[in-house]
This record gives structure tokens, sequence and C-alpha cells, in this order.
């Protein structure tokens, strides 16, 4: 309870005395590329896998010849654009991205580079933190959506290669009874929990003590606090947006 | 001058400093001695104002730090250089990056006057033809070089240092100390070293303050150092046989 009020008190610290906006679009600038770019190539491939054996899977389970097969792919794509994307990649995405943003500012905690920067008067938080924070925000609803489209593609490459059913029913079910508010609901979720990873890793990184293996301790906190929240985020949001 | 009345500071209620007080002198090297854990590097961030003292004051040539105007703060901040234990250099900025960082967050300097004074301080501290590489290519030592020419390219008028010749081997740690020391009479600086390392209290204090467990123990010059009758100071310098041999004949 006691680091939730901090937590608090930190997030509040990230808009106080900032520097020049041109300084923070070059910060902003160079963590997209930290944490959106560098992270393409593990989202790829995580989520062509993903949409390959999830429509494998659903031809399985579904083995009733009464139920047409392009219910199939109407399947998958729902399950990529309510969970599987955003939620999913999420879990990754604080492995991949969470635990660096801690590494990186708990070692630069303890080699005393966040002082360094407190003497020249910069307000550190705001300075190494928010960056990161609006970084994630921008980038991971684009790796969202990119992911979507790629377990769409893997599902696709999946169910026609092997026979499970046609290309013309794979298409035909991807747009079957479309609703387009689940791409909102899937942004938003983004929005929520790349904010969650970013500044849960943030707090995590930037409040470390000690020595190198504390830095060890808090990446591993970072991750296992962002997944927890993500998860929790995201029941809540499913009970509010789709209840 | 760099005034401290009544520094006070804990910790989670575990008091660190007992109510110090003292006078660092401009144009000299000022040490802050001590053991290790004793409270100096703490006393050194409450000076520096990474932490704010629970109770006490700290003057900048007059001017309070702690209680002064947000725009005082802002003037004395762009006139402090610090180096740290390690260097805290910034991983992800180049040599060259690194020292003129000071100079793009603090001033508005055209940018070939940053570089052109970039390459003095680390010419000065005998650093060239280092400017791209980066600080994990580099040496301890020359860590703390770069660390040096940070510190100083604002043209500080207060200039700390927390342990700058520990990690390093004797003969490169006396190299650092006589850079500060030249620095120090050179530019006129205030300067306030943080160290347990006898050689340097022998070399370079003109006025040292000694701390035990967050009291001020004691303070005064080199000379006047191995003639105390404080037990307490007596046991921390004369703590090595060598030194015993030198002084207590
Ligand atoms: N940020 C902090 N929070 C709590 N205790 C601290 C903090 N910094 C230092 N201390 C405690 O203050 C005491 C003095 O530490 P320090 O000033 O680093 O010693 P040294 O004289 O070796 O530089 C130690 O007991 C240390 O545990
Ligand atoms: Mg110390």
């Amino acid at each position: 309870m006691r680091s939730l009020g901090k937590y608090f008190i930190f997030m509040g610290s990230l808009f106080t005395r900032r520097e020049t906006f041109s300084t923070y679009i070059r910060l902003i600038t160079q963590e997209c590329i930290n944490v959106g770019y560098n992270s393409l190539f593990i989202v790829g491939i995580v989520s062509v896998f993903m949409g390959a054996v999830t429509t494998i899977q659903t031809a399985f389970n579904l083995v009733s010849p009464f139920i047409p097969d392009y219910v199939i792919s109407l399947v998958v794509r729902d399950m990529a654009i309510l969970e599987l994307s955003p939620t999913i990649i999420a879990i990754i995405f604080a492995g991949k991205v969470g635990s660096s943003i801690a590494g990186e500012l708990g070692t630069m905690r303890i080699t005393e580079q966040i002082d360094a920067l407190e003497v020249m008067g910069i307000n550190a938080s705001s300075y190494l933190v928010l960056p990161k924070v609006i970084a994630c925000v921008i980038m991971y609803p684009m790796l969202v959506i990119l992911s979507i489209f790629l377990i769409l593609l893997g599902g696709y490459f999946a169910g026609t290669l092997t026979g499970i059913l046609s290309s013309v029913d794979y298409l035909y079910g991807i747009r079957y009874e479309f609703i387009e508010f689940n791409i909102t609901f899937a942004v938003i979720k983004a929005l929520v929990f790349s904010f969650l990873i970013a500044s849960i890793s943030s707090y995590k990184g930037f409040f470390t003590t000690g020595g190198s293996l504390e830095v060890g301790k808090a990446s591993t906190s970072a991750v296992t606090n962002s997944c927890i929240a993500v998860l929790l985020a995201d029941y809540a949001l499913a009970q509010l947006l789709m209840g | 001058m760099i005034e401290i009345n009544n520094i006070s500071k804990s910790f989670k209620g575990k008091q660190v400093l007992f109510d110090i007080s003292g006078t660092f002198f401009k144009g000299k090297n000022n040490l802050i001695i001590g053991s290790s854990g004793t409270g100096k590097s703490v006393l050194l961030k409450n000076i520096v104002g990474l932490f704010t003292p629970d109770l006490g004051d700290v003057k900048y040539n007059e001017r309070s730090f702690i209680n002064g105007s947000e725009q005082d703060r802002k003037q004395i901040r762009r006139e402090i250089g610090m180096l740290f234990q390690g260097g805290a250099l910034f991983d992800s900025k180049n040599i060259e990056e690194n020292v003129k960082f000071p100079l793009d967050i603090l001033t508005d300097f055209p940018e070939d006057e940053k570089i052109d004074r970039v390459n003095f301080c680390l010419e000065r501290v005998g650093l060239v033809n280092i400017n791209k590489k980066m600080p994990s290519e580099i040496s301890g030592g020359m860590k703390k070089r770069v660390g040096i020419a940070r510190a100083i390219v604002n043209k500080p008028n207060y200039l700390f240092c927390d342990e700058p010749n520990s990690g390093l081997d004797p003969q490169t740690g006396i190299k650092i100390d006589n850079l500060i020391k030249e620095i120090t009479s050179e530019y006129l600086i205030t300067t306030i070293i943080v160290t347990h390392d006898m050689n340097s209290v022998i070399e370079m204090g003109d006025h040292i303050m000694f701390l035990l467990e967050g009291k001020k123990l004691w303070e005064g010059t080199n000379d006047e150092i191995t003639k105390s009758d404080v037990k307490e100071l007596n046991d921390f310098v004369f703590a090595t046989q060598l030194m015993k041999q030198m002084y207590l004949r």
C-alpha cells in the first residue's frame, strides 16, 4: 500500500519541472526506436505462430459437419483482436521492454548517473521516465495492430497450406459480422497496458538501491508486477467495456 | 566559500548526521574524512542538494541553498560541478556528449563554442582523441578524468568529489588527486573532497573535517592533524603501521 502511494507520487513527479519541448521530442524519438522498432522481431514471430496454432486448434475442436468452415477464421479473428494481441503480446512486451527499462534505470541509479542529473538541476524522473512512458504508449498500440494482422496472416497460411479450409472461406470468415468496436477496444487495452508496463517498470528501476544484484531483482520484479497489473486491468476493462 | 550550519539528517528514524557545522574555503581543498559508513557521502549529498537536511542550512557565499528562492537555487546549481565515485558517466552518450551535457542543459552557447570548451577541458585532464569513444570502452582512471572534465566544463565555483581515488591503483589515484589540487588553485574553486585515503589527506588537505558516526569530531589542517590529541582521530590517522613510523617517532 505504501509503495502504491509512492508510485502515484512518482507519477506526479514526471510532470513537474520539465525540460524544453524540443528536448522531449528528441528523447521520445530515441525511445520509440528502442521500444518499438526493437520489439518488431519478437512480436512478429510470436504473432505469426500464435495465428497458425490458433487456427489449427480451432479447426481441430470444431469437427461438426453443421458448422461451416469460415467459423474457424472468425474465431481466430475475434481471439486475436480481443485477447491474443493486446494481452498476450503485452506479457511479451513486459518481458522485453519492461525488464530493459528497469535494468537501465536501476543501473543509472546505482552508478549515480541519476544523481549526476539531479545535481545539474534536472528532474531525473521526468527527464528519463516520461519519454519512455510516452514512447511505449505511442508504439505499443501500433505493435498490437501489427500483431493482429500477423496473427491473421499466420492463420491464413496454416489454414490454407494444410488444407483445413479454403482461402475463400478464410477471407469470408475474417470479414463476417465484423464489429468495429472490437478494434477500438483492443487499442484502449493497448494504451492502458503499455502505460502500466512502462510506468511500473520505471518505478521499479528508478528506486533501486544497492548493487548489480538488486538491478537484476528490480528487472524481475518489474516484469512480474507489470504482468499482474496487465491481467488485473484486462479483467477490469472486460467488465467495464463489454459487460 | 561554503558554510554549513547545524546539519542533521535521518533516514526512516535512523539518524545519520548529528548537528554538523563548518566552513569550506575558496581556492582550497577542503576534505571530509572518516571511516566507511560514518556519513561522509550523506553529508556531501546534503550540501549539493541531493538530500535535504532535516535541520540546518547550507550557504554558498551567503546564499542559502535550503531556504533560498528557487531562483537562487537554480543559480547555485549552475555554479556546482560534481565528480562521482565511479565517474557516473552516462552510458548512452559518448565521451564528448558526456562532457558537453552540462553546457547543453545549463547554457545556450552555440554548438562550436561548446565543442571548443569540451576539447579544452578534456585536454586539461590529459585526454585527447577519445571524444567519440563510449564510457564502456575506457578504463576506470580515464572515466574519473572524464568525470572531472564534465564537472569543470561549466566553470564551476564549487567542486565536489566523492572518493576521487577509490578503486584506482595508487599511482593513478595520486594523479587524480594532483589534478583536482591543480584545478582548485588554478581556478580558485571551493573544492570539497570526501576521502578515507590518508595519502590524500597528507598531500592535499588544506582544510580537514573529521567525522565519526555522523558527528564532527575535529577540524583543522594537514599540518595539525598528526599532532591532534583527539584519540579517535589518531586511531583513524595512524591506522597503518607506515603512518605511525612516519610521524610518531
Ligand atoms: N538513501 C539512504 N537511505 C537510508 N540510509 C542511508 C542512505 N544513504 C546512506 N544511508 C546510511 O547512512 C550511513 C552513512 O552512509 P555514507 O554517508 O554513505 O557513508 P560513507 O561515510 O562511507 O560515505 C550508512 O549507515 C548508510 O546505511
Ligand atoms: Mg561514501
